[in-house]
Formats: C-alpha cells, structure tokens, sequence
C-alpha cells in the first residue's frame, strides 16, 4: 500500500509539469484557435534565457537580485518573442485554416530553438532558483518506512496551483480577461465590438511566453534546461487531447491523469512489456480519448458548421 | 514563344488526357529521364568531376531520391487528402523494419519483394492509425499520428523480436540482389532506387488523377460536402491512408537498404517525419512535382550553408551550421507560407504561365 502510494503521489506531481506545460497550449488555442506546436520551444528558450541571466547576474549582486533581475529579463525575452510572433508570422496569417497556422507554429518552433541555441549555446544548463530538493518520508505512522516525497515536487504543485488560480482570476475578473474570452467566442464578433485582436494576440502570447517561463524554471530545477525539453513539451499535446482543447480545468485533470496513468504503467505493465512505455503511453491513451470522446473530457463539443 | 502550344491539337480523348500535353514538356522529361538514367552513370564511367566520386551518389543522389518518395507518400495524405500527418518516419521505420524480418526470415525471398512486403506491412499499419481520422480531423488527428511516431520508436527499440535479438535496435540490411542482379556499387544502387521511384511517381500521378484522387481531394477541400455528393469518406480517407503509408514504408525499406545499410529505430525518429513533412510544405501541398522540388531543397540546404561561409573564407562552426540551419528551415516554412502556400511546385507552375507568351509582355 505504500508503495502504491508512493507511485501514485510521483505520478500526481510529475503531472502537474505536464499541466504547466499543457497550460501555455490551452490558453493560445482559446483565444486564437491556434495548436502552438512552439510551446515547447518557448519553454525551451525561456530556461535558456533565464539561466544564462542568472549565470551573468549571480556573479555580481547577490542572490534575490540577481533572481530577480534575471526574472525580469527572461519575461522581457518572452514578450519580445511573443511581439515578433504575432507581428511577423499571425497577422500574415490572418483568416487561414488552422492547419496551415499550425504548420507555422512548426517553422515558429524551428526558429525559436534554433536561435535560442545560437544565442545561448548549446551546453545543458542548471538552474537553480532556491527551491528545496531535499527527499522526505511523510505518513511515516501509517506505513512501513513511510513515503519518499521530493520537496521540489511540493514546491512545483504550489506553484502550479498559484499560477491556475491567478489566471483564472485574471479570465474571469479583469477587463482583459473579459476581451480574451470575448475572442475566444468569435473573432469577427469581438472585432466588431471594438477589441482590438492584435493586440489580445500580442497579450495571449505573452501569457503563455510567461507560463512557459514558470515550466521551464521548475522542469530546469528539476532536469536541467536541455533539448529534450522540447519534447517534454511534446507529451502536453495527449494532456492536452485527454482534457478538451479549450478548457483550462481540463488541462491541469488531464495533466495529473496522464502523469499517475503514466508511472502506473510504468510500474505495473512495464516489466511485462519491456520497460520505457512511459515514451508512449500518453499518446495512446489520448488515442482512446479521441476515439471515444472526440473533444475530450472537458472539451466543448464540436460542432461544425457549413 | 518557344514553349506555346500552338498547332498542338487533340484529336482523341486519349490526347487530351495525357499527362504531359505539351509538346515542349514530353521532350523535357524525356531529355531529363535519359539524362538520369543513362547521363549520370554515364559520366560516372567516365570519372568526369563532380560524378566520378560516390559521394555525390552516396550523400546527395540517392538520399535525394529516397526523401523524395517518402515525401510523396506523405503528400498524398497531406496534400491530396488533407488528412496531417506527424507520423512519416513511423511508418518509414514499419517499412523498414518489416522489410528486413521478411527478408532476414525467408532467405530465398528476392530483396526487391522484401521490400515491397514492407511497404504493405506499413500499409496495413497505415491503414490501423488511419482509422481514428475518420472520427476526427486537422489537429487532433495530428496528435493521434504522433501515438504512432513514439510507440513504434518504442516497439522497434524495446520489443526484441523484431529486430532479431540485436542490441539497441541496430540491423543490418542483406546484400541487394535483385533477380541474379548485385547492386553493390554506389552507381548501381543509385540506378536501383531511380528504377523503383520512377514507377512508384508514375503510379501515384496517375492515381491523383483517377476517380481514387478526386474523391481524395473531395474531401481534403470539404469532407462535409463530399459525402453528400456521394463519396463515402471511410473509403477515400482509408485508401489514402493505405497508398500513402506504402509509398513511404517502400522510402523506408529503400532508406534502410540502400542509403544506410544498417540502421536504428532513432534513424526514423520525429525529426525524420517532420523533415519529410517540411518538404511536402515547402515543395507544394498537394503536386508530385512539389516532392521532388521539396525533397532537394530540403536535402541541399545544410549541404549549401555547410560549403558556402567555408568557400567565402569565414568557416562556422558545426554547432552553427545546425543552429542556423534550423532557424532557417523555419523562417523558411513560415514564409512558404505566408507568401506561396502553394510552394516551389507553384512556382514552377507560375514560371511556365510566363514562358508561354514569352517574350511578349501579353
């Protein structure tokens, strides 16, 4: 028993990276209908980013400083990626199909790697932002040798819950917010009301240049900033299939049921089978979801129109 | 007005439905296939420079051919039936890998027909993965192809049947030896997979344009409106599926046997697939021509950035080159597509609609 709970808790928190992840997608799919295939390259560039900053700045002042100063220049990277995105590849691409839009965010990813790597070069970085990565047995009285938590897990779940709320208050309560949901129902329609659509694109982006920003601090703490991050971020996409396209809660459900399926499977079926299922494990389960229930769990249903 | 198509006049029907109806453009290919199957070895015999080395057979030549087809399965599916893929190097590595178990498990089976069976394994693996995009379509099904990237990425790596017991993954091909016939030399090889290439191009241009290839495009264009009119969309979409994943298992038997030789799943990996995915994006959705155009360009681009800075006196560094190289395949595919969705096949098209009245102006 508490070695199932064991695997279920590392399954519930290595979920949550998977949500963080599949957050920036959500958000740019709800308000320009857009499959940011580059959100793992943001997440990518944006740990780049920020560790160099800290290597630069940690040298000279001292540490909150330099954490935050370095904080301040990876979201200023973030904003300008995300200015150059819409300007230079959406408003060309304005009223295309969402398949070539999502072509686009393919050459997108190419290029932010590939600058990213030429700026920052390509040696694997560290980051270290204080965060606590000591191991500790908790529900000691219960079990036998108790459980084995990761304290930087705890720290991530924290986050990632402060992060899910803040952008729900901001959704629901701010005047952006209202404009943001406005396009996410109708372009043509929130246009025609006044809401100016480049500008709630350039916003949009910077929103999930940011969540990529927090994903990439907390996955670098954990693994360091490297290329595979890339395809980290690639696994959000059946987190995403699992939870619905548009829906924020679904996200973070999916994120958590992906990342508990996955070291299940890993634990239980992969001896049987040969070990490593964990490469594919998501992207078949969201093959049933897609099969079964095509807008996934908490998607909105899909109508099409002719 | 060299390349008007006046005095050409149709008499029968089988004139007017021939593939290359100008005059001009049958003396075209005819002049570029004798150059490509008789010029270029030719040359080589000779040892005339650049063909008298096997690196321009080896690393340019038959790689080139090779993509080009793999470039055309998937533009067949993408392209022509509108159904994305993000799954090509999968069912290269079906392709591949099938091709070796029936040719390693059946001696006496002739290689060409090894390889051939594999393409139909991928077929029929194709065909499996395809069934899901008849629930759903456009991103999703992008997702659902990628199930099919990782999980044989996996199987061929982790499920040790199919590679023999072999460490890693990592196969070897048998000796090509097709009907009595020994391609060993980097000329004969590259004549080998020009042969099979040729045929498989002529099949598939001929497939887009019979009833099979219009249905495909019925409901690439809008799947709603094409069933209305009659098509039934599980049969378009699943042929699709299946001609398009045999064409790119066969790109994968042929990667396999005769570019590498011996090989491991990662050589399939999702970089492979959305290579090939970039030259059908780049040379033309939806054009036979398109691959071909697509496949060099994407080929000759880090050949091109690799020579150019050393030739013009400033070497980059490796890393450059690969850093550069990606970023430029990016800009690239984002101005294809923002300027020529169509891609390079589109302007080829647009460069003979100029030559026709050339050199009036109108």
């Amino acid at each position: 028993m508490g070695f199932f709970l064991e695997v279920l808790i590392g399954g519930l928190l290595g979920g949550v990276l998977y949500a963080l992840v599949a957050l920036g997608f959500v958000l740019i799919f709800k308000a320009s209908g857009i499959l940011n295939f580059a959100q793992g390259a943001m997440v990518f560039a944006a740990g780049l980013g920020f560790a160099a900053a800290m290597e630069k700045t940690s040298a000279h002042m001292p540490f909150a400083l330099a954490l935050a100063t370095s904080l301040l220049l990876a979201t200023g990277m973030m904003l300008l990626t995300a200015w150059a995105i819409e300007r230079f590849v959406l408003r060309p691409l304005v009223n295309q199909n969402g398949l070539t839009l999502f072509m686009a965010t393919i050459g997108v990813a190419f290029m932010v790697e590939g600058l990213a790597q030429q700026i920052f070069g390509n040696n694997i970085r560290r980051i270290d932002v204080g965060l606590p990565k000591t191991s500790m047995f908790i529900l000691e009285s219960q079990f036998d040798g108790g459980i084995l938590v990761n304290a930087l897990d705890l720290w991530t779940a924290v986050i990632a819950a402060l992060l899910v709320v803040a952008l729900s208050l901001f959704f629901q309560n701010t005047r952006t917010g209202r404009a943001l949901r406005a396009v996410a129902d109708d372009h043509t329609a929130a246009q025609s009301v006044g809401i100016p659509l480049n500008w709630i694109w350039f916003i949009v982006w910077s929103i999930a240049g940011g969540v990529a920003l927090v994903a990439a601090i907390v996955w670098g703490s954990k693994i360091g900033v490297q290329f595979a991050l890339t395809f980290v971020a690639l696994k959000a996409l059946p987190v995403l299939i699992v939870g619905g396209l548009t829906s924020i809660p679904g996200a973070i459900v999916a994120g958590l049921l992906v990342g508990m399926g996955e070291k299940f499977a890993e634990v239980y079926l992969g001896p049987s089978l040969g070990g490593g299922i964990e490469q594919w494990f998501a992207y078949v389960l969201a093959l049933f979801v897609l099969l079964v229930r095509p807008q996934g769990l908490f998607g909105e249903r899909i109508i099409e129109r002719i | 007005m060299i390349y008007s198509d006046e005095g050409q006049l149709k008499t029968t029907y089988a004139a007017d439905m021939v593939i290359f109806p100008l005059a001009q453009d049958r003396t075209l290919f005819a002049i570029l296939m004798l150059l490509a199957f008789v010029g270029i070895p030719a040359l080589a015999l000779a040892g005339i420079p650049p063909f008298h080395a096997d690196y321009i057979f080896k690393a340019i030549l038959t790689p080139f051919l090779i993509l080009s087809l793999a470039a055309l399965g998937l533009n067949i599916l993408v392209g022509y039936c509108g159904q994305i893929s993000l799954g090509a190097g999968a069912f290269m590595a079906v392709g591949a890998y099938a091709a070796f178990n029936f040719a390693s498990r059946i001696p006496e089976l002739p290689v060409l027909i090894a390889i051939l069976l594999g393409g139909g394994v991928a077929a029929a693996v194709g065909v499996c993965f395809g069934v899901p995009s008849l629930r759903i379509k456009g991103l999703y099904l992008a997702v659902a192809t990628l199930a099919a990237q990782f999980f044989f990425d996996w199987l061929f790596l982790r499920v040790r049947w199919f590679t023999q017991d072999s460490p890693s993954g990592s196969v070897s091909a048998p000796k090509l030896n097709v009907f009595g016939w020994h391609a060993d030399s980097a000329v004969e090889r590259y004549l080998l997979v020009l042969s099979i290439i040729v045929v498989l191009a002529a099949l598939a241009k001929n497939l887009v344009r019979s009833d099979i290839g219009r249905q495909w495009m019925a409901v690439r264009d809008m799947d709603l409106a094409a069933e209305i009119i009659g098509i039934r969309p599980v049969r378009a979409k699943l042929t699709a599926f299946a001609v398009s994943s045999f064409i790119i298992g066969v790109a994968g038997a042929l990667w396999a046997f005769v570019n590498l030789g011996s090989w491991e799943p990662s050589t399939f990996s999702i970089d492979r697939s959305l290579q090939i995915l970039f030259m059908v994006i780049v040379g033309g959705l939806g054009s036979i021509l398109g691959c071909f155009l697509g496949a060099a360009f994407v080929l000759l681009l880090p050949i091109m950035l690799d020579i150019v800075p050393g030739a013009l006196g400033m070497p980059l560094s490796t890393d450059t080159v690969s850093n550069m190289t990606m970023f430029l395949f990016g800009a690239l595919i984002v101005f294809f597509l923002v300027v020529e969705p169509h891609g390079l096949a589109r302007l080829w098209v647009i460069l003979k609609e100029k030559l026709k009245i050339w050199p009036f102006p109108y």
